[in-house]
């Protein structure tokens, strides 16, 4: 192309001793044009993120880029010294990043850090930087932009906040964008927001964007051309509509299979009988506040009222915020509901005392986000989940031979029971925790977001794994996801939340099918690549 | 307006706080063995039971132990300390007298250990693991490991023996009271060894502490974002690490406060300075009680005093404070 | 094993604990190697260090081995230091597991209770506490003891306070787990390290401030411990600084190896800190 800004030959960048492999780069070749966007896909892992940092000269102390060029604006960026990298920094290309809350400084306000900008790389007066920034707030289309520039990181929403990033991004029209998984930590109707304005933006200002991403439904969305990466090397690169509908490398194929489809399979037979119902539970949160003054009052989940049949899988889908995971933990009495009742097997569950909900807590069990979190960190996988068991009057050794068994039935080597959380991936521990859940034999298991915190690929795995074990214990489910593709997947019935109330509920396939509530259609409006998966759909039916 | 009223909710709750320290010291002092009374007479060169009698009475010490305290806390109230039998004078005025040099020798040894720790916590941060960073380390150890009042002793064997730069001890010279600003002068010296010797120990954890928190915000993202805007690293620190780094060593500040004071003990009692803290130790070995939890209860005011201050500071500093109300 | 490693890759850390272990060898020694009393008569007062052999570091104003008392007194300090750190540690864990797990009302008066004990200068609160109880060695280790407790307090409710709602404990909680069960077994484990750590900090503050209250002749006269011949040689300080000097040095030398260890404790134990 004639108008390359940047082009990577051969980039080699090295790890310092002890890391997992000896590369985190090895010999990446890629080129940007003005006026595109080039997403770079990968798991974690891929080496994406350490790419954005070596063009921009950024990496941690002891990596090292090797060898290779990186040209940009006529020169190589790999020979360039500080004080032209700086100028470069900002000016020529600027970088956005996944956690817009950390990545502002926390103790400046908004207006003055998009000012620094100016600061540093022109000459303009106090006033005309306040007019730029300003405008440049406008542009990012944030609401109230004089307030804004005077508010604190802190002050502003997730979604505010990356509109500020990519307004101080923008300040000095740089030639390349870097935009490091800039939506990821974002809720996915922000997520759908600020794709667009970056697309808008872009396009106005025919800037070139390097988006990194592992998600593909992203790349659908917002890519002119796609670069496939993988254990640091490119596996494969070209066109946007060629790579997602015709990829070439089995990585990439596999990567693109692993993102779910947005429709749900067809029906299953549902029991008459529910086993678990929810009625009118509330939960509200009081917090600060001295002696009853100034106290805000968060209802975290209003009036809510479920039923899950006996055998079903409930999905409970929802934004951040939305209460669903206050619900979740109202349901297994982690939190003490306000008012409503939880019924399990005839019993109210929300009014059984401390002593009851212990001695009765074996009847429905919790699968919780975080697989790394989720795990006491100084005990062995046999005891972890021979752990529940014991506590309920097992002894010790035939706690363990059975836990021995659990790990086959999840799919783990039964040998690994010796080891430590941490000598586990992210998947494996995600299915000790499932084991841990089903030691005890519940009826009901409730699944706070089990999968989130796992690449695409593992993603499939454990719901493959969760689908299979559902079928064969005959294990109601009651699944919390942000993640509406995850939930078509899984979920025979489906809710919909927002700000504590369930909005909209019913079998999944009518719900995403032809969704009543206008915030349901707007989530499903807001999915990224959604025609893209919908065609994909289409073909495979 | 509302960092002032969030810092007085936080001066209001230590109210109780005060309370509780004053009853819980006044009823361990009843467990004392002998009273004003006993070291009275004591001074008096003995006397007989009816006289004892007579003082005690005269001196509420013939009440229950309930009712004393009543009688105190109620006197308080009206910030009436008691009277110190040994001094022959309010407790409060006793007090009073001996609280400038200790505010000054405080005040002088808090910016000194400060501000060097802040300086030295910088430089071996922007060297860490080079050799400034090395030797500045292993002096802020040193430091850490160094008894005051042996530092103090042989600081004036130094300097005031030796080589007779500066005076071993005292407020200012009794011989000649000079005034204006020879006057100043003349306390300034006299402050300058007792005001290293206590601010040593903090100097240590100050840098210590200035260096650890230097470390862990260049780590932070947005550090990552203002490099990504073309910063050179000097702008980097002093517009986006410094003002960061610096809450927890204010916090600490407040924290340390009472560690400060009880230092000033030890230090007044090397260098002579007729301060609060040689006041309480003169008090203990005098079993001047009243005198002593007179003490107890400005010392603990002075700290709270100290936190308020620090939670202003701290509330300027962090515009997050203000938001969590 | 790891933690071992990592512990002796620091050389910093390696200095302290032999300088440490010189100073228990100096301790366990000391009855074999100066059998009669430290602080009875031995010589001429005031004999200067390494003039007579018989008297290495010299003598005191009264006349006492001054090498005698510098072995006597490890055993002092490194007692005083030790039990203290023991009480300082164990009543910390208790306020602090506490506060941190119930929270509340419980957790508001523990804090109220630390807070009134960190508002009071620490040396303050030892002098009335000697003041009260006199200064025998049981009563001036348990004082320094009682005067140490709130920041460990501080620190273990912390570590409570972020392990609670860690998921790990709340996968406890729906397992069925007691709430000893949950504190014990679950978070205390996880919370200790730093805990311990902070007790070579809890252990330096502690060796130094019996050293102050020995300096004041507030601590226990009967034993020869170092802050008391400090506070000895100062009558003689002009002159005869060494009688001063000598015992300074010990406890320099002491919460330097005590620091030292403490730090490399702490780089074996979070090793993620020093990698960075």
């Amino acid at each position: 192309m004639s108008d390359t800004v940047l082009s990577l030959d051969a980039l080699t960048v090295r790890l310092p001793k002890g890391a997992d492999r000896s590369h985190a780069l090895s010999d990446v070749s890629l080129s940007v044009a003005s006026n595109e966007i080039l997403c770079v896909v990968g798991e974690s892992g891929s080496g994406k993120s350490m790419m954005a940092n070596a063009i921009m000269r950024l990496l941690p102390n002891e990596v090292t880029i090797e060898r290779g060029r990186m040209m940009f604006d006529g020169r190589d960026l790999c020979a360039a010294d500080p004080a032209e990298m700086r100028e470069v920094r900002g000016a020529g290309i600027a970088m956005i990043f996944q956690e817009p809350m950390t990545a502002l400084n926390p103790l400046r306000t908004i207006g003055d850090q998009i000012g620094e900008m100016f600061a540093i790389h022109t000459g303009l007066s106090k006033a005309d930087i306040q007019a730029r920034v300003r405008a440049l707030l406008e542009d990012v289309r944030i609401p109230d932009p004089k307030a804004a520039a005077k508010a604190y990181p802190h002050e502003l929403s997730g979604g505010q906040r990356q509109r500020a990033m990519i307004a101080m991004a923008l300040a000095l029209d740089p030639k390349l964008l870097i935009a490091d998984e800039p939506t990821t930590a974002l809720d996915v109707t922000t997520q759908a927001q600020i794709l667009k304005l970056i697309r808008d933006l872009q396009q106005r200002k025919k800037t070139a964007v390097l988006f990194i991403t592992h998600d593909f439904g992203v790349v659908a969305e917002i890519a002119d051309r796609v670069v496939v990466m993988q254990h640091g090397a490119i596996v494969e690169q070209g066109a946007a509509d060629t790579v997602l509908n015709d990829p070439q490398h089995a990585y990439t194929r596999q990567l693109i299979a692993a993102v779910p489809p947005l429709k749900a399979p067809p029906p299953r037979i549902l029991s008459g009988k529910d086993i678990l119902t929810i009625d009118g539970v509330s939960k509200t949160y009081r917090t600060g506040g001295f002696l009853g003054r100034g106290a805000r009052v968060t209802e975290a989940v209003k009036n809510v009222s479920l039923r899950l049949p006996r055998g079903a899988t409930l999905g409970i889908v929802g934004e951040s915020g939305s209460g669903k995971s206050t619900l979740a933990r109202c349901i297994v009495r982690l939190i003490d509901p306000d008012r409503g009742s939880v019924v399990l097997n005839g019993k109210n569950w929300a009014k059984l005392g401390r002593e009851e909900i212990r001695r009765e807590t074996r009847h429905i069990q919790m699968v919780f986000q975080d697989p790394f979190a989720s795990l006491n960190p100084r005990r062995k996988a046999a005891e972890l989940v021979a752990q529940g068991p014991i506590v309920h009057g097992a002894d010790r050794a035939s706690a363990i031979a059975e836990a021995r068994q659990l790990f086959e039935l999840v799919g783990l080597d039964p040998s690994a029971g010796d080891r430590f959380p941490h000598e586990f991936s992210g998947g494996q521990r995600q299915r000790i925790g499932l084991a841990r859940a089903l030691a005890l034999k519940p009826d009901v298991l409730v699944a706070d977001e089990p999968v989130s915190a796992l690449d695409v690929s593992v993603q499939a795995q454990v719901l493959r794994l969760l689908a299979g074990l559902r079928q064969q214990l005959g294990l109601s489910i009651i699944f919390i996801t942000h993640d509406l593709r995850v939930a078509a997947q899984i979920c025979d019935l489906v809710a919909v939340m927002k700000d504590g109330a369930v909005v909209e509920q019913g079998l999944t396939s009518e719900v995403f099918g032809r969704p009543q509530h206008p915030y349901t259609q707007a989530l499903l409006s807001a999915i990224p690549g959604g025609d893209f998966t919908r065609k994909r759909d289409a073909l495979i039916a | 307006m509302r960092i002032l009223s969030l810092a007085g909710r936080r001066l209001a709750a230590s109210i109780p706080t005060l309370f509780l320290i004053l009853i819980g010291v006044f009823l361990l002092l009843q467990l004392a063995p002998g009273d004003t009374v006993d070291a009275l007479m004591a001074q008096m060169g003995g006397g007989d039971a009816a006289t004892a009698q007579q003082l005690r009475k005269f001196y509420g010490l013939d009440l229950s132990v309930p009712a004393q305290l009543g009688n105190y806390l109620w006197h308080l109230v009206r910030l009436d300390l008691g009277f110190s039998s040994i001094y022959g004078k309010p407790v409060a005025t006793v007090i009073l007298e001996r609280l400038p040099p200790t505010i000054l020798l405080m005040t002088a040894s808090l910016s000194f250990a400060f501000f060097f720790g802040l300086v030295f916590g910088v430089v071996a941060a922007r060297g860490v693991n080079r050799w400034p960073d090395t030797l500045i380390s292993t002096l802020g150890l040193i430091f850490y490991a160094t008894p005051s009042f042996w530092f103090g002793l042989m600081a004036i064997v130094v300097f005031s023996v030796y080589l007779q730069w500066l005076p071993s001890g005292g407020f200012q010279d009794i011989g000649t009271v000079q005034t204006g600003i020879r006057g100043v002068l003349d306390i300034a010296a006299h402050l300058v060894l007792p005001t290293l010797t206590l601010g040593l120990i903090f100097l240590a954890i100050y840098l210590r502490i200035m260096r650890a928190s230097m470390l862990e915000v260049l780590n932070l993202d947005f550090v990552r974002t203002a490099r990504a805007k073309g910063l050179d690293e000097t702008h980097v620190v002093t517009r986006h690490v410094l003002r960061n780094a610096l809450l927890p060593m204010v916090t600490l500040i407040g924290l340390q406060a009472g560690t400060m004071l009880g230092g000033s003990v030890v230090v007044e009692s090397v260098f002579s300075l007729p301060g609060l803290g040689r006041l309480a130790y003169e008090s203990v070995v005098q079993r001047d009680l009243n005198t002593l939890l007179g003490i107890v209860f400005v010392s603990a005011l002075l700290v709270i005093v100290v936190n308020f201050v620090v939670d202003l500071l701290y509330a300027r500093l962090d515009p997050r404070i203000a938001a969590e109300g | 094993m790891d933690a071992v490693k990592r512990y002796f890759r620091s050389p910093a850390a390696a200095i302290g604990l032999i300088l440490l272990l010189l100073i228990v060898a100096m301790a366990v020694s000391a009855g074999l190697l100066y059998p009669r009393d430290p602080l009875a008569l031995a010589g001429r007062p005031l004999v200067w260090p390494f003039s007579n052999p018989r008297f290495l570091l010299g003598t005191d104003n009264s006349g006492r081995d001054i090498a005698a008392q510098i072995f006597y007194g490890a055993r002092i300090s490194l007692l005083i230091g030790g039990v203290a750190t023991v009480i300082a540690i164990l009543i910390g864990i208790l306020v602090g597991a506490f506060a941190g797990y119930y929270g509340g009302w419980v957790d508001n008066v523990l804090m109220r209770i630390t807070e009134a004990f960190q508002t009071l200068p620490n040396f303050v609160l030892l002098l009335v506490l000697v003041a009260v109880f006199g200064s025998t060695l049981t009563t001036v280790t348990i004082a320094v003891g009682v005067v140490s407790w709130p920041a460990p307090a501080r620190l273990t409710r912390a570590e409570f306070l972020s392990l609670r709602n860690r998921e790990f404990v709340q996968a406890g909680k729906t397992l069925g787990m007691k709430d000893l069960q949950l504190i014990l077994g679950e978070i205390l484990p996880n919370a200790l390290p730093p805990v311990i750590v902070y007790a070579s900090v809890v252990m330096a503050v502690a060796i130094l401030l019996e050293s102050a209250l020995a300096f004041l002749r507030l601590s226990d006269p009967n034993v020869a411990s170092w802050g008391n011949l400090i506070g000895l040689g100062r009558d003689v300080l002009r002159v005869q600084w060494y009688v001063s000097a000598i015992p300074g040095i010990a406890i320099l030398v002491t919460v330097l190896a005590v620091s030292l260890v403490g730090q490399g404790l702490n780089d074996a134990l979070n090793p993620r800190l020093k990698s960075r």
